[in-house]
């Protein structure tokens, strides 16, 4: 376990193969579970008519928040079963750069360990900030 | 129309999105804009949460493996996911006070700029002078040709960034990764070899997007019935176009489809300045 916490145990060419292996199984279960929801969706709902696009209604809380879209998978909805799916798709980069700050702290990178809290913080902003108007 | 003749349709539309926008270069979030617009007749809205999920998707997709060639320069583009993000958010703040008819125009525009950058001719030259501010941040590197490691250096980070912040701006208010923009920064102005920036500017795309995405998922622009098609069609279609390009070099295709993209910019143009959006 020591050596997992040393600084030449993680060169930066690990770093590289943990951030593309991240990338990739954040894509691939994003997919996953849009497919899965979206095979039930159609099946269920695959009959009925298309709601109207043209107009923009915006999508209801259930579909927005996170408490509104871990309800719905609860109770197996598959529209927010696709929800969770987006979720995890937008997490996918984020939790990258997450990942690189581990890396970074592990190489004592301080400079690089400032720039990605920053890049963090200007994400964590986004989420919680209020800034949808 | 039911609700499964508009997702095979979405998806079969979504795949060539996909296909199209990884044979040009433009990115995978591009082309699915105009495709729900001007074919689904979509709101621009709903379209832009859709080409935002399309870019993380694909951008994440294609990176995780230049990431694991050692190609993309990881701190460089951290450095610069600060501008881009900065400017991603302030894009999307800026998208509530903007005209649909207005974002879509804009939309047109950056489409044209896009697709001239693809057609451009590409740095290929790697400096070996750097700035000393590319010296302080460490963004200095090597990347892989053939098995030998060449090292390059960069200069006006200055510079770089704040086109950066324009990028993001961009990829915020129009809901794209606006690589062409990012490229343009890392390429023209900062003198990095187009491998290197166009595959860190890819590694940005997917930061830079969900910084606006959850803004966007927020206001109820992601729609799970539009979502759904969208990311698995333009997933299946930029997976196909990267298996395609190792096998063939596109120089004609890629000629062609972007004169096709700029005739469909003009009629985002167009429609918007009829004021149909």
């Amino acid at each position: 376990m020591k050596k997992i916490f040393s600084k030449h145990y993680w060169a930066d060419k690990d770093v590289e193969q943990l951030v593309g292996q991240m990338l990739i199984t954040g894509v691939i279960t994003a997919s996953l579970v849009v497919f899965i929801g979206g095979i039930v969706y159609l099946t269920q709902h695959g009959q009925g008519e298309v709601p109207d696009y043209r107009v923009f209604k915006g999508e209801g809380a259930g579909y927005t928040t996170f408490s509104g879209i871990f309800k719905g998978v609860l109770k197996l909805s598959t529209t927010e079963i696709i929800q969770l799916g987006v979720l995890v798709l937008i997490a996918t980069p984020i939790l990258r750069v997450a990942c690189s700050l581990f890396a970074f702290i592990l190489e004592r990178d301080r400079l690089y360990i400032f720039i990605t809290l920053i890049v963090l913080c200007v994400i964590l902003f986004s989420i919680f900030g209020g800034i949808k108007g | 129309m039911t609700i499964l003749t508009f997702t095979l349709i979405l998806l079969a539309g979504a795949y060539l999105a996909g296909l199209l926008g990884s044979l040009t270069g433009l990115g995978g979030g591009v082309v699915v804009i105009p495709l729900l617009t001007l074919v689904f007749h979509v709101d621009i809205r709903y379209a832009i949460g859709a080409a935002l999920l399309a870019s993380i998707a694909t951008s994440s997709g294609a990176a995780s493996a230049y990431v694991k060639e050692g190609i993309t320069n990881i701190r460089l583009g951290m450095f610069l996911e600060i501008a881009t993000t900065i400017g991603a958010v302030m894009g999307a703040l800026i998208a509530v006070y903007t005209p649909t008819n207005t974002i879509a125009m804009l939309f047109g525009g950056i489409l044209i700029f896009s697709a001239a950058m693809t057609l451009r001719k590409k740095n290929e030259v790697a400096l070996t002078q750097g700035s000393r501010l590319s010296e302080l941040l460490k963004l200095n590197s090597d990347y892989p040709v053939n098995g030998k490691k060449i090292e390059y250096k960069l200069r006006n980070v200055a510079g770089g960034f704040s086109l950066m912040t324009v990028a993001g701006v961009v990829s915020g208010l129009l809901g794209i990764g606006s690589g062409a923009l990012k490229v343009l920064a890392m390429d023209t102005t900062m003198k990095i070899p187009f491998k290197v920036s166009t595959t860190t500017s890819n590694f940005m795309i997917g930061v830079t997007a969900a910084a606006s995405a959850v803004v966007y998922l927020q206001r109820g622009y992601m729609d799970p019935g539009i979502a759904f098609p969208v990311i698995l069609g333009v997933l299946g279609g930029a997976f196909t176009g990267s298996k395609l390009l190792t096998r063939m070099n596109p120089k004609v295709l890629r000629i062609i489809f972007c004169i096709a993209i700029t005739f469909v910019a003009i009629e985002m143009i167009y429609n918007g300045y009829q004021h149909k959006f």
